[in-house]
């Protein structure tokens, strides 16, 4: 039997629908793969392998016995620690929730349980998912599987080195300003942030709850679109759930035609500051679909000059106040100073010892947005931006069915590159930051790898909002394209790891 | 120049119910001026009357019937607190008694 690992969750659902190989066996074969290569790479905070495997053997049992299965159920998956789980900790990457087991399970992760899917485990994250590289993990940085010096991306860099280490074929990740789609560029994987409430995020531990989105991580887009239809759909606990259903995704990656399309490209996002190989992969890129029949228009999006500046104002404004509730009262870690202190000293000295630097940082500075004297300035200039990026993007889509761009300016830096520099680590996000501030969806795909250091590129895609199929049907179709020219698929050019 | 001080530093802190060493003051007031100004120039972006957007897909009235569902038992809402006591959480003094 071939590795089950190196398999695409489409070809493991055939074998498993054709009982050519039991749950427990694909589950087995991802437990032994992490047991193998995660001392190095450090996807996970948690695992779960027993009850994963119960999970596993209770789909077989079911399907032995013929009856009615989900399309996915027996398939294994890895969930990002942010989401809560009633049967593993969850610590959102964070020392002041260490130990913590959740009383409910997050809406998307009851979807995985009733499609059968069994979970892994809990994949690293950046402390409540501020950041871009992992390094701010309570618990220490998850490693890029293409080069173990180098970040994996991030907050989401878990889930993307789970599926780009082949310990997990599908992986739930988080993306508040490119979370999941950075980890997919610099991981050569694929990640997808939906339309803002496309997915609930009832369960999701909050970061900005106005731009926060889960999605589904993969290793090609047809993977991708097969989580994305199991975990999206309405739900009452998410009062900004979308009501109506966005269609079939997996259809949509099906169609693999792109003739006649409109793809615009964002004449900010390209040029200076984006590095030689990554730029040079983009063009090639452009020229495929151009040649597949599909018509380049080029737009502009002036505003996005300014899309950082607001994000970083909006979204640590909004966590200043969602963390708020880490007060050492309800759950979590609670620090006593001596002597007989108040309530008030013992959230001071708890917030000072469960918090790392990055969220004391963003918080501090949400509460500066937010105190009176500066709020008009601050705050309220960054929603009004808000607005102009919004109207950017409605005018970009008259003329475009889909943007691109590339999906980070570079490819995968080195652990402690950018540690000291907030505003270095910041500009990470430039080409991912202005989908979360307007709502709509964007994926990265696998788009070669750069010459000037052999690491993976990422390329963008954006639909307008609920129109997220528009990107499963371009990104299918650019990937297959691709893979005809590399004459294999991207993820295949990784080095193998050392296994232990 | 932002106007990020040490001081405003110490009382955003206290604000956000953080203790922060003297080493962090100094650390976050550098790193947090350059932050300030950096993000400052949203306010050259917005000159004229533009409307501001707190959420990105507008959803208003989103009201459920009002009727009793299942939730957390007392038990469960305490299970993951530091401390509790009868049936609630129990917490230090709210005022300081000296």
């Amino acid at each position: 039997m071939t590795d089950l690992t190196r398999k695409s969750a489409s070809e493991l659902v055939k074998l498993l629908a054709s009982k050519q190989v039991s749950s427990v066996e694909v589950t087995q074969a991802h437990i032994d793969r992490t047991n193998a290569v995660d001392g190095a790479v450090h996807s996970y905070l948690h695992t779960s392998p027993e009850s994963a495997l119960a999970t596993a053997a209770e789909i077989d049992r079911k399907r032995a016995a013929g009856e009615s299965l989900h399309p996915l159920a027996g398939l294994p998956i890895a969930v990002k620690d942010n989401l809560t789980t009633t049967d593993a900790p969850t610590t959102a990457g964070s020392k002041i929730l260490e130990g913590w087991v959740p009383q409910y399970d997050a809406t998307v992760v009851s979807k995985l349980r009733a499609a059968g899917m069994p979970i892994l485990g809990k994949t690293n994250l950046d402390e409540f998912a501020m950041g871009s590289s992992t390094e701010f993990s309570a618990f220490g940085p998850s490693r890029n599987p293409w080069d173990l010096d180098r970040i994996p991306g991030g907050s989401g860099g878990g889930s993307s080195s789970v599926v780009a280490s082949f310990q997990a074929p599908l992986a739930i990740g988080s993306d508040t300003g490119g979370s999941i789609r950075f980890p997919a560029a610099v991981t050569g994987t694929v990640g997808t942030k939906p339309t803002y409430g496309a997915v609930s995020r009832y369960g999701l531990i909050a970061l900005a709850s106005s731009l926060d989105q889960i999605g589904p991580v993969a290793r090609n887009v047809l993977d991708t679109a097969l989580l994305q239809d199991v975990i999206a759909g309405y739900d009452k606990h998410d009062s900004t759930s979308l009501p109506e259903s966005l269609g079939s995704m997996a259809e949509a990656a099906k169609k693999l035609d792109v003739k006649g399309m409109r793809i615009g490209v964002i004449k900010e996002l390209s040029g200076a500051g984006f590095q030689p190989g990554v730029q040079a992969r983009f063009n090639e890129s452009l020229a495929l679909l151009q040649g597949a029949g599909a018509e380049i228009v080029e737009v502009s999006c002036p505003s996005f000059e300014y899309a950082i500046a607001a994000y970083y104002l909006i979204l640590p404004a909004e966590a200043s106040s969602n963390l708020a509730k880490f007060d050492s009262v309800r759950f979590g870690l609670r620090v006593t100073p001596e002597g007989n202190p108040t309530i008030e000293r013992v959230m001071a000295a708890t917030r000072e010892a469960g918090f790392g630097p990055e969220v004391k940082r963003r918080i501090i500075l949400g509460t500066y947005a937010l105190s009176s004297g500066y709020y008009d300035a601050y705050y309220g200039s960054a929603q009004k931006v808000r607005t102009l990026i919004q109207r950017d993007f409605d005018a970009a889509f008259a003329k475009a069915d889909v943007l691109v761009s590339p999906t980070a300016p570079t490819t995968a830096f080195k652990l402690g590159e950018k540690l000291e520099d907030p505003l270095a680590m910041y500009l990470n996000d430039i080409a991912t930051i202005p989908a979360n501030l307007a709502g709509i969806p964007g994926m990265s795909i696998p788009n070669g790898l750069a010459e000037e250091d052999g690491l993976p590129v990422g390329i963008q895609l954006l639909a307008p909002a609920r129109e997220d199929a528009r990107l499963y049907q371009v990104g299918a179709a650019l990937e297959k394209m691709h893979e005809e020219v590399w004459g294999k698929r991207m993820i295949d050019f990784a080095p193998e790891l050392e296994v232990k | 120049m932002s106007e990020i001080t040490p001081d405003l530093v110490r009382h955003l802190a206290g604000l956000a119910r953080i203790l922060v060493t003297d080493e962090e003051v100094e650390k976050l007031t550098s790193q947090l001026s350059l932050i300030v100004d950096s993000v400052a120039t949203v306010n050259a972006a917005v000159a004229g009357d533009v409307p501001a957007t707190s959420h990105p897909i507008p959803m208003a009235n989103v009201f459920r019937e009002d009727e009793i569902e299942p939730s957390l038992t007392q038990a469960e809402a305490l299970s993951g607190a530091p401390d509790s006591a009868d049936g609630r959480f129990r917490v230090h003094a709210i005022l300081d008694e000296d």
